[in-house]
């Protein structure tokens, strides 16, 4: 008998991948065979899977292992974003079974879907081939795509399910397109081999199919940061999706995206920084601003925190236009600080909200604050480091974004960066205003703190609070996270 | 006692965290205990006064690592010197006064409001003693928040749009700081500087373009907290939107902040870009000065009065800190303390009177001093220190200011600057005179009851210091003596400015010569 022999595949670099993939199936399964009923223990099942996934990626740190021939790496860059998108998974995890119960679509799929969106963002992480990255995006789409339409029986789910699915597939088309291109040119999707190629041009931008191969792939993933010009989707599709999906999507997609964008541009395609830094800074300032801008006419909530998704995008670009050390651990610290203080701001917004989402209003919030005092103080410290307010998490976020940029010379990038903060703060404050200042028209008493929301609350609290104090808990490992890049 | 400033910076958090175990119906256990947080907090600082050494030094040090991330290394870095020192005592002899005058003035939400307080102080304290660049800001931008919140829940009519307009003005202008701040770590960086350090920065050699655009940043974060004329609408707003406690906190300590950024970083960090723009600022301080009494003067609300009157007496602690000389500057420093003390004491008194009556227009007082003589004295009392005059700490500080400018290359901006001396008497014995004296035509007025016990106990503890700063100012300069010196050495520099300076006098010369001439010597004659 012959024996087939398999290449030597080294399955290490995703293992968590792999884990959590199972996992994801047999829950499926398992709600298949047990139709109906409570579905609260497939999330409790998710919330372990991701802890544990969260112990692998974790045993992980520190190693430098390539696999699949090099389309696969692990290494602290990869496990620092995966370990972003787990506590991104784990926070929506725990906020989304009440939800899901009081609006009536708790359906044993969410779960799933959730475990392979965070298989599809780990690849995007680790994925050093232009096709693996390609893969990892549309698992992590296509299971998003669900997730915003996940309410069946709300118009306005299935409005977000549809517009997020339309523009994403128009957007894939040209991340597609734009990596077929720089295959054109190069003859590869290996990024260390297209880095060779590149570098050996004699004048790369002379080269029109790489450089529109780039802009093309920047507009792909501009799409999925939501970076202005191309964040017409958000607010409909945040607006309209269940909120734990929709903080999730706030938190979790973004970073993937970043991650993709980050290792893209800054290994394959550092020979044409100036080019790509001149269109980022662009898009940066657009960002901030468009975001910022609009977020200060909204009176939704979700709206407001989707259009102030929209602005932190944008200040993470600022940390991408410097492209160096600081910039870029900057980019992975706000990444992880954000998934705690929004995810966090959103389960506020959950348990505000009531049933069928009347009570979505910025207005609704009134007389919070000594209502409710402890839901007020928690949200009052997510939204002042969403506001970038020392100490918290998001200020030193912004601290070493910004820090990137000046000190790369964009000093003018850094003070509209700062200009768009301080405008932001007045959104945030109309929030705390309407919770502390305004006189309550609810008892707010229908407020249930069930243990799982309480948990993601305390753990999106310490996350928020405890960086902005002693940051270089987190920096340290951003730092080494980004310079094997 | 080796980190008794940080014992006194954090104690009052400790009281915060004592607060959140007392349930908050427990009105009057909670106040006491605030009260008792805040004095201990002074008792302790007062060990720092004891054991302050009058030297140029910074004392008190405590310096550890804290973050090092990055290109940055930032360090738990504090200390005091004789500029900061005062500062420091300032807040914390004003916090239980400030405490105590909410007993009766503040039923709601008490637990709260005494959390803000307290997390207030700490947010004050912080900023003062920070010898890191980065660790000041924090504490910079952390006061805002209490602040914010004081003025938004417990404040007037229009108490939103002064909290977000207190807020989103002073943001502003610190995130340009933070700006410079950065850029200037990344200048020192390259000339071998390790840390945030402040002292480090103090030897760093800037050309003078760097210097003008970070001085600009910084100058324009201060003038706003200030405030400095044209930044200075937010302060009304805030002032009489902000409960007494509030408003006394904001004046006596707040303000303080802003000229005490360009004492201890904007001047020494970037002296020749500040040699180029005293003739701006000093123009601005006057322009301040003048108009806000002029402002002053039409008020009908007395506690609008009273927060334009201190948009003047900042103005002319700008004057003195940007004469450079140690005249001035001492002028200035002490100028910032006697503000502290007379403008605390006027909100308290329109605080008294609020309570009782619950408006604050001058049209519905009058002839009250019948009613509440006591009340009356010490009113009068604090109207002649903010008027300065001779006796009263309000002299003292207003007298070495003047002093300072005239010898400087202010001259002129001095000597228009001393007819404000003049409106200032005018609009604060005019107030004094439509409240107190005249007759007692209102029947609302005539149920009004004298201070009491705990009213008095407030005021005592400012009267003394107002007698005690005028007749014997001499230990409070002393003290503040070397670290000025110090202050100025760094300030001065190469004749080149000879030449900037002279390009901003003519333009200004012109007009106010013949109103100038008149409005030095009145002053002479008080």
């Amino acid at each position: 008998m012959d024996m087939i022999i398999i290449p030597a595949i080294n399955m290490t670099p995703i293992l968590p991948e792999i884990f959590l993939s199972v996992l994801a199936m047999a829950l499926l399964l398992i709600n298949v065979f047990r139709p109906g009923g409570q579905k609260s223990y497939l999330a409790y099942i998710s919330f372990i899977g991701i802890v544990v996934a969260a112990i692998l990626v974790g045993a992980g740190w520190g190693s430098h292992i390539e696999s699949f021939s090099g389309s696969v790496v692990l290494d602290n860059f990869a496990t620092f974003f995966k370990m972003t998108f787990l506590v991104a998974a784990g926070l929506t995890v725990l906020i989304s079974d009440q939800y899901m119960e009081r609006e009536g679509c708790n359906h044993g799929e969410l779960y799933p879907l959730i475990l392979f969106t965070v298989v599809g963002m780990m690849l995007m992480a680790s994925g050093t081939d232009l096709m693996t990255i390609f893969l990892g995006l549309e698992v992590m789409s296509v299971s998003l795509y669900v997730l915003a339409g996940f309410n069946r029986a709300n118009k306005k789910s299935n409005e977000a399910g549809l517009k997020y699915f339309l523009l994403g597939a128009f957007s894939t088309g040209f991340l597609l397109y734009g990596m077929a291109l720089i295959y054109g040119a190069t003859g590869t999707t290996k990024l260390y081999k297209i880095a060779t190629i590149v570098g050996q041009m004699t004048l790369p931008t002379a080269n029109i199919m790489l450089v529109a191969g780039m802009l093309l792939m920047l507009t792909g993933f501009a799409f999925k940061i939501a970076a202005a010009p191309f964040h017409m989707w958000t607010p409909d599709v945040y607006e309209g999706a269940p909120t734990p999906m929709t903080a999730f999507m706030s938190a979790g997609p973004k970073a993937a995206g970043f991650a993709a964008l980050l290792r893209i541009f800054l290994v394959a395609l550092p020979t044409l920084q100036v080019e790509w830094s001149q269109v980022l800074w662009v898009m940066a300032v657009l960002t901030m601003t468009v975001g910022n801008i609009t977020a200060l006419r909204q009176d939704n909530i979700k709206r407001v925190l989707a259009y102030s998704s929209i602005a932190h995008a944008g200040y993470a670009l600022v940390g991408f236009v410097a492209a160096n050390g600081t910039g870029t651990a900057g980019i992975l610290f706000y990444m992880l600080s954000y998934a705690f203080m929004n995810i966090g701001a959103f389960a506020i917004v959950i348990l505000v909200a009531k049933k069928g989402e009347t009570n979505g209003n910025v207005s609704d919030f009134a007389g919070l604050g000594f209502k409710r005092p402890l839901l007020a103080v928690v949200m009052t410290i997510f939204l002042f480091s969403l506001a970038g307010m020392p100490p918290t998490a998001g200020f030193i976020g912004k601290f070493y974004l910004f820090s990137g940029a000046i000190q790369e010379g964009y000093i003018w990038l850094a003070v509209i960066g700062v200009l768009n903060s301080a405008a932001s703060v007045y959104y945030y404050l109309r929030i705390m205003v309407y919770m502390y200042m305004k006189e309550p028209t609810e008892d707010f008493e229908w407020i249930q703190l069930t243990a799982p929301v309480a948990l993601a609350l305390v753990i999106a609290v310490v996350g928020s609070l405890i960086p902005g104090i002693v940051p270089s808990i987190i920096l340290q490992y951003a730092e080494m996270a980004v310079k094997l890049i | 006692m080796s980190n008794v400033l940080s014992l006194t910076t954090f104690l009052p958090i400790l009281g915060v965290l004592l607060l959140l175990f007392i349930p908050k119906d427990s009105k009057g256990i909670l106040r006491n205990v605030t009260l008792a947080v805040t004095v201990v907090t002074f008792l302790v600082s007062l060990i720092i006064l004891t054991g302050f050494q009058t030297n140029a030094e910074f004392q008190f040090v405590e310096n550890v690592p804290w973050i090092a991330a990055g290109p940055f290394i930032m360090r738990y870095n504090i200390g005091i010197d004789g500029i900061s020192l005062w500062l420091v005592l300032l807040t914390t002899f004003i916090m239980p006064i400030a405490v105590l005058s909410t007993y009766t003035a503040v039923e709601e939400k008490v637990k709260e409001y005494m959390i803000c307080l307290l997390l207030l102080e700490t947010g004050m304290l912080g900023a003062f003693i920070s010898l890191d660049l980065f660790l000041f800001y924090i504490f910079w931008e952390v006061m805002l928040i209490p602040m914010y919140f004081m003025i938004g829940i417990w404040g007037g009519k229009n108490k939103i749009y002064a909290a977000v307009k207190f807020f989103i003005y002073t943001m502003v202008g610190s995130l340009l700081m933070l700006v410079a701040l950065v850029f200037l770590y990344f200048k020192g960086m390259q000339a071998g500087i390790t840390d945030f350090g402040l002292l480090q920065f103090f030897t760093l050699k800037l050309d003078m373009a760097t210097q003008i655009w970070l001085f600009l940043a910084f100058a324009f974060a201060f003038a706003i907290k200030v405030p400095m004329f044209p930044l200075h609408t937010w302060l009304p707003d805030a002032h009489t939107e902000a409960p007494t406690a509030g408003s006394v906190i904001l004046a006596a300590v707040l303000l303080k902040m802003g000229t005490y950024g360009y004492v201890r970083f904007a001047i020494p960090l970037f002296p020749e870009a500040a040699h180029k723009f005293a003739p701006l600022i000093a123009t601005l301080a006057v322009i301040g000065i003048i108009y806000a009494a002029l402002v002053a003067m039409v008020q009908e609300d007395v506690k609008k009065l009273v927060a334009y009157s201190s948009v003047a007496h900042l103005g002319f602690v700008m004057l003195g800190v940007f004469a450079f000389n140690v005249e001035g500057i001492s002028g200035g420093m002490l100028q910032m303390i006697n503000h502290g003390i007379s403008t605390g004491a006027l909100f308290l008194i329109v605080g008294f009177i609020y309570e009782r009556r619950h408006t604050r227009l001058i049209t519905d007082f009058g002839g009250l001093s019948k009613k509440m003589p006591i009340f009356a004295t010490i009113f009068m009392i604090v109207t002649f220190s903010s008027v300065g005059l001779p006796g009263t700490n309000g002299f003292v500080g207003e007298f070495l200011i003047l002093i300072g400018a005239f010898e400087s290359e202010l001259r002129w901006w001095t000597i228009i600057a001393t007819s404000g001396v003049i409106l200032s008497a005018v609009y604060m014995l005019w107030v004094f005179q439509r409240v107190m004296f005249g007759e007692l035509d209102n029947p609302k007025n005539q149920k009004l009851s004298d201070l009491n016990a705990r009213e008095i106990a407030i005021m005592v503890p400012l009267v003394v210091m107002i007698f005690f700063m005028g007749l014997y100012p001499k230990p409070f300069i002393d003290k503040m003596d070397p670290a000025i010196r110090k202050l100025v050495a760094q300030a001065r520099i190469a004749p080149v400015n000879a030449q900037v300076l002279p390009a901003g006098h003519p333009s200004l010369d012109a007009k106010p010569a013949e109103e100038a001439v008149p409005a030095v010597n009145p002053h002479d004659a008080k």
